[in-house]
Formats: C-alpha cells, structure tokens, sequence
C-alpha cells in the first residue's frame, strides 16, 4: 500500500519489515523499521524513541539557579550545551545581562564543545560507518603516505614510516582475539567502499583525533573550574581575572592559562583544516555514487540562531537562524522561541495524553502525561513489540512542529541556513570544499545538489567544526582586548538573590547545539521551578508523525535508501548516525560483553 | 593537571537514574570520608563517555565504581582486576550516547595506556528505571564495604588513606552541593506533582503480563 505524505513522501508498506533495536540497559532508546521493496531499496521508515523522560519530574519546586547543573547530568556527550541552554532560560526569565567577559568566555566554551563533539564524532562514531579498520592493515604504507600528501599537503605526520607504526599497532589490536577491541562489526559488508590505503589513513586519524581531544578539554578545565562537568552560573561565569596573578593567589584566569587556552585553540584550528576536514571530503569522493539520506533537509530546515557577534543581538548572529520552506532558499522565515504559534508539540502519535490531539501545544504550556496504546496493527506482545503500528502512536519522543511543519535541524540545516543567508565564512567554506569533492570524484555537483544528503550532512559538521575553531580565536582576541581595557568582570549578580524576582516569570534559552537547535522554557513561580521543558534537536529530527501526517527527518532520510544486505542495516546506521543522535545516556553500566548493543530482525 | 604517577579513583554512572548513579554516589561518599592527598584524584565522571580518556591516559592505577550487570543478585559486590575488566569498541551502536566505559578503556590502551592496576568495584543494581530517584537502600548498604574495598587497594599502593576530619567534601573534582545525595533525595517533586512513572511497559513487565 502506497501512502503520500502531506510533507510529499512516498511510503510504501508492502515489503519485508526490517527491524533495528539498540539493547541497552534501560528498555532500548530509539528503535528504527523500514520496509524494504523487492530490490532492497527502503520504501517506509518508522523511527521510534523507546523511553520516556521529563526534566519536570526532577527539576519542579528547585532552585532556578541549580537547574543547570541537573541538566548537565542529563547526558554525558551534551552535558555543556545543556547547562548553558539552562543559565540562558534563567536570565531571560529575569531579565539578567551577563558581562562582555562573561559572554565571551561563554561563547568559546560552547564552541569548544561543538568543536570537540563534531570531531569524536566523526572518528569516534560516524567514520566507522565508511571506514573499515580491519580493511587498513591490507594498506601499503607507502601508498597511504601518498594519499595523505595529496589530500592535505600541509598535515606533518604524513611518513611511510609512520602509517607502518599506526599499522602495526593496529595489527596489535585485532589479533588479540576476535578482532579484538574491533569486534562489533559488519567489515565484510560491501557497503564499505574505500581502499585499504583510505582505511589506513583515516584510523591513524582517528588515533590522532583521540590523542588531541586531552588538549582540547583544558579550556573547559580552565574556564569552567573542573572536567568533567565545567561549572555555570546564572549571571556570568564562576571565574574570577586576574591576569598578573598566579594561581597560588586564588585567581584561576591568569595569563599563562590564557595562552594556554589560545595554544589549544589554535591546535584546534589546524588539525580540523588539516585532518578532519581533508578526511571527510576525501572518504566522501570514494562515496560519490551514496548521495542517500537528505530526506527533509531538501526541503525544511530550522534552527534559532547562535554566536552574536554583539550580546544579545540577533541580528548579529555568525549562524543566523530561521526557517527554510519547501526548497526555498530565497525566503528565510524568522524563529521566534518565545512565540506560541510557531513551536508547538503534537502527541497524536506520540505516547502522551493532551486534551485535543489535533493541536500541538507551545512549551511554556507542555503537558507530559504518558499514555502508553500501540496501534491495533502492532505484532508481539506490549512488552516485546516486534512490530510497531505506526498508524496509532508509537514513540516516547513527542513531534515538535514549526508553524506545522516538519523540519530537519543540526549542522547540515545551520550551514543551510547561513549559505542561503550569504554568510562570506560559510559560502566560502561550502564552495572551496565543494570544488574540491567534485576535482577528486570527477562531478560537478552543486550546493543545492550535494549538501541534502548524509555526506552533506557529515560535511556540514566538519565545516561548522572549522567555523567554530575561526570563532573562537576572534573570541579570544576581544576577551584579552576588553581584559586588557580595564574590564574585569566576569558576573553581574544584581539579581542572583530571589527577593529581587518578580513573583512569577518565564523565560527560553536556545543555544545551537552539536546536534542542532536546543531550547529550554522555564515557568519560575516564588522563586522557584514551577515548569521546565526542554525541546531537544533529536525531538525534532527523530519525531514521529504529527496530525497532519508529516513524517520527521530521520524517517524522511532514510527513504529510497538502497541496502546491500538487508540483515545488516550499515546504511540505516550510516544515515541515522549522519544526524548524531541524542539518546539518553545512562548506558554506563558495564556488561560482560558487548555484542547486543543492536539487534537486527528481517521480517 | 595529572602526572603519569596519577591514582584515580573514579566513580561513573547517571545519579539521575537511581541505582545508576552508585559509582557517583560511592566517589561522593569516600571523599566524605577520606582524604588521600597528592597523587589521588578522586572524581565523578558521570556519564561522560570520551571525555574521560585523558584522565584515564594520565593514570597508572584506575579504581572504578560503577553499577555492573552481570546478572547478579541485587546489591551483589563484584570486584573485577585488570585484565577481566571489559574493554572494546563497537561499530553496531546506534549513537554516541552508547559509548560505554569499555570503550573508553579500549581507547586509552589504543592510545598506548599501560595500566599497573585496573579495579572495577561494581554492585549490581536493583532499580535503575527511577528517573530522579537515588540508591536503593540493598544498593546504598553496599557503601562502608566497597570504599572499604578501595581504601584497601590504595593502601597497597602504597597510598596513605586518612580519614577526614571536618564533614564538608573538599574535593573540587565533585559535582556541586545541589547534586549531593542528601540535598537531590530532600529536593525530589513529590510523585503527585509530578508524575515519575513514565513507561508503562516497565511496569507491565513487573506486574502480570
């Protein structure tokens, strides 16, 4: 049976049911069927979050000025992005102006972050996904060393010698047993495309990218008091300056731990022009024939907006937000968070309760009451569903909507956005990489053409990886520049005591996280949490279908994928990992061994 | 910020999540009581998957609690040593939110990380399905034995292990009061103003079906 979406998705429902399930300890998180047709290629997808969650529950009747750091136990990969989304909501609720040093040092910490997640991302996660490790140890080193100098020529560790050192190593590893540490594979899956001298290259990467990441954290320590869990504070920052100071003195912002910061931003800078960036243009020429996934990025794209140049200024924003309809990037409609018509939750096929439905509601207003039906289609039992009914509800993740429509968010719908807006650092960004895809594929593909797709989308986080690195050493500058002026303030506590709150205020933070638009709404009622709702980017990209019909991004995204074997789902992986989910982190407990972290069903 | 001669004592889990939150809970717990000077960091690693690495790369002893799952019953203590202690990487899961500490071991010993000592102090967890909830009294019996445990292991590394004498945790590595046991369990929503039991299927599974 063939259904058109109202968003002008083709879904057919007739082949085989594919079923992927990640086994993790608390019931499973997102769970994602396709249908796949006679030849293999996805014709309906059906992405499902698996587990219930609301921060009201833990946050009602706190402390405002706490919120930030339960929150920034939420999750172990988002932990910054969270806290700061947070320390926002609070000060728009009260109207609260931080300092310019304050601003600063907060807008590097978020980029350092977005700069950190993307890269363990990409190697740590997503490169798994094209690269394959066992395939590398069949690499001659003096062919990859080749391959490094033509890719980025300005990268040092590019010697025969030491890709055969990085082979070796590896060699370790997957003999000592099953493939070792590399175990949990699909690497003689055709899907895998490099040569082995790709492989090479992109694993010694990966063990550089690791190495670095101990560099990079040290601004966090610096800025943010401690790693893990840097420290906020509503008002400003928890540090004091003191730049003739050391550290004896109590003053933790000194200058030798500034340059420190700038030493590590600028490392940053140049391993992702010359590592991450070179890689991913370079492993996505060898996949110039994959250009799947766009699904909604195509079309509809949102996101609030981020890193004004002038605090609290919009229209100064280096990633403008807005929003993308239908194709048209000659028309940005503006966002405003804080409007009740524009983002609004529908349930209707979500595991919730509201009074109408056929309504969404705005999340100053969100109502979270579980009501947990399965459609009357579902086969198993409620406890082990084997297949989901997606005509009646079928997910705990909720179907954010702008004005009703489905939108895609994360970098790929921000880099959208600032093209379409004619920012000169991204334009430039996006057509020079551009260029140099289609030279090593031979194509002549055009931004339009290229970025909707799951390379564009890994692109896109390796540039806004590369734009955050540019930002944040212009940051540094005026942050010395406005020390340097005389200006030592880091928090404006005129308000941090409740007798100074008005009785009740709301308020929304956003914050363009690593996976796309973040956003907080508060409702604070005698000086404390009364509501505290958080629409988080893998809501809108993983969100069920909404009254209308519309299906959400990962769904979209997966559709007309062909499969090589369905029984092993690397290109559902590929694409849904493009997104970098967000599931709820509390997959710490340790077990004896890890072979169930997906099951894999064929119906 | 570390050495190479670096003892950590690290305590990992989701405090958010009940019996989850033990490793936090227990790192907590043994900075309230005991000081161990230069060379010890003591530290609530959460759940912050790679984060962790280049504290654990910094080490040359690692002494771990976590909640486990090795099918035991509820508030079993199970120490595990070096080389048994899992360690592996997985290209199957679905996000980076998976990355378990297995990994990041992996990780590390990728990275060239010799360990002398590597001990996994785990209690296997009785509810881990609270969200907003604490230890579960079997669980939050276990303490005096498995800090006892640790303070054992750090004296014969040649630690020296002194009790504290003021109450307040000094340690700045540790999470902020708000997030402390006794002021996260007193500053919990009661279950009427906000509903806590979300996923019926949970309840299903321990009721009849």
């Amino acid at each position: 049976m063939t259904i058109q979406t109202a968003n002008g998705f083709s879904l057919d429902t007739s082949g085989k049911r594919i079923v992927v399930d990640p086994v993790t300890r608390i019931e499973g998180h997102m769970r994602c069927e396709v249908n796949v047709d006679s030849n293999n290629v996805i014709r309906n997808a059906v992405s499902t979050g698996t587990m219930w969650r609301g921060l009201e529950v833990i946050l009602k009747g706190r402390d405002p000025r706490d919120a930030w750091a339960f929150v920034e136990r939420i999750c172990g990969v988002c932990t910054g992005c969270h806290a700061l989304t947070s320390v926002r909501a609070v000060e728009n609720a009260l109207d609260i102006k931080i300092p310019l040093n304050a601003y600063l040092i907060r807008e590097i910490m978020a980029k350092t972050l977005q700069w950190h997640d993307h890269v363990v991302h990409f190697y740590h996660l997503h490169a798994l996904d094209w690269v394959n490790p066992v395939n590398a140890l069949k690499a001659d080193p003096k062919a990859t060393s080749e391959l490094q100098q033509m890719v980025s020529p300005s990268h040092p560790m590019s010697s025969p010698g030491y890709f055969r050192d990085i082979q070796n190593r590896l060699k370790k590893f997957v003999e000592s047993g099953q493939l070792g540490i590399f175990k949990n594979g699909y690497w003689d899956n055709p899907a895998y495309k490099l040569p082995p001298e790709g492989d090479l290259m992109a694993v010694a990467h990966y063990l550089e990218a690791l190495d670095f990441q101990k560099e990079i954290v040290k601004v966090h320590t610096i800025f943010g008091g401690k790693n893990p869990h840097p420290n906020y504070m509503v008002g400003g920052v928890p540090c004091a300056i003191n730049l003739d100071g050391d550290l004896a003195a109590g003053a933790p912002l000194n200058m030798e731990r500034l340059n420190l910061v700038h030493r590590r931003l600028k490392e940053a800078y140049e391993f992702s022009k010359n590592v991450y960036l070179p890689d991913v243009i370079a492993i996505a020429s060898f996949y110039k024939n994959w250009l799947h996934g766009g699904g909604l990025a195509a079309t509809n794209v949102m996101d609030y907006g981020d890193y004004a140049r002038t605090p609290y200024d919009k229209s100064t924003d280096q990633l403008p937000g807005g929003v993308i309809l239908g194709g048209n990037w000659d028309e940005v409609h503006p966002v405003d968070p804080a409007d009740p018509t524009q983002v609004q939750e529908f349930v209707q096929h979500s595991w919730y309760k509201y009074p109408d439905e056929a309504k969404g509601l705005h999340p100053w207003d969100g109502i979270t009451e579980p009501n947990f039906v399965l459609g009357p289609n579902f086969k198993g039992t409620k406890t082990a569903i084997q297949e989901l009914d997606e005509s009646g509800k079928y997910s705990w993740i909720k179907s954010p909507r702008w004005r009703g429509h489905a939108v895609e968010v994360g970098p790929l719908a921000r880099y959208i956005l600032a093209y379409a807006q004619g920012v000169p650092f991204v334009k430039d960004q996006v057509d020079s990489s551009l260029a140099a895809f289609n030279q090593l594929a031979g194509t002549k593909l055009t931004a339009k053409q290229a970025l909707p797709s799951t390379i564009g989308r890994t692109l896109a986080r390796a540039l806004e990886a590369h734009y955050c690195a540019a930002m944040m050493l212009e940051d540094f500058d005026r942050l010395i520049a406005n020390i340097k002026a005389g200006d030592r303030s880091t928090a404006n506590v005129a308000k941090w005591d409740p007798a100074t709150w008005p009785k009740e205020a709301k308020g929304v933070g956003t914050v363009a996280a690593p996976r796309g638009a973040l956003g907080h709404w508060i409702k604070i009622k005698d000086g404390k949490i009364e509501n505290y709702q958080c629409v988080v980017p893998t809501t809108w990209n993983g969100s069920p279908r909404d009254p209308a019909g519309n299906i959400g991004a990962f769904e979209a995204s997966l559709l007309n994928t062909p499969m090589e074997r369905p029984e092993e789902p690397v290109e559902i992986l590929r694409t849904l990992h493009s997104f970098d989910p967000c599931l709820a982190c509390s997959t710490h407990v340790m077990s004896e061994d890890g072979q169930d972290l997906a099951t894999v069903t064929v119906r | 910020m570390n050495s190479a001669n670096q003892i950590l004592v690290l305590g990992i889990g989701n405090l958010l999540w009940a019996d989850e939150g033990f490793g936090v809970r227990a790192v907590e717990e043994f900075d309230r009581r005991y000081a161990c000077g230069d060379g010890v960091t003591v530290m609530d690693g959460g759940t912050q998957g790679m984060y962790l690495l280049p504290h654990i790369q910094d080490c040359r002893a690692l002494i771990i609690f976590d909640a486990i799952d090795y099918g035991l019953d509820p508030g079993t203590v199970r120490l595990i040593e070096d080389k048994d202690v899992p360690a592996f990487m997985s290209a199957k899961k679905m996000s980076l939110h998976q990355t378990g500490f297995q990994e990041v071991l992996a990780s590390a010993l990728l990275l060239g990380w010799e360990p002398e000592r590597v001990v996994l102090i785990g209690v296997q967890p009785e509810e881990i399905e609270d969200y907003g909830g604490s230890l579960r009294p079997v669980v939050a019996a276990t303490l005096d034995r498995v800090i006892a445990i640790a303070v054992a292991e750090l004296t014969r590394l040649g630690v020296k292990v002194a009790p504290r004498d003021g109450h307040a945790p000094v340690t700045p590595g540790l999470g902020p009061d708000p997030l402390h046991r006794k002021a996260y369990e007193e500053g919990r929503p009661s279950e009427t103003e906000a509903y806590r039991k979300g996923d019926i299927r949970v309840l299903a599974l321990r009721g009849a079906e």
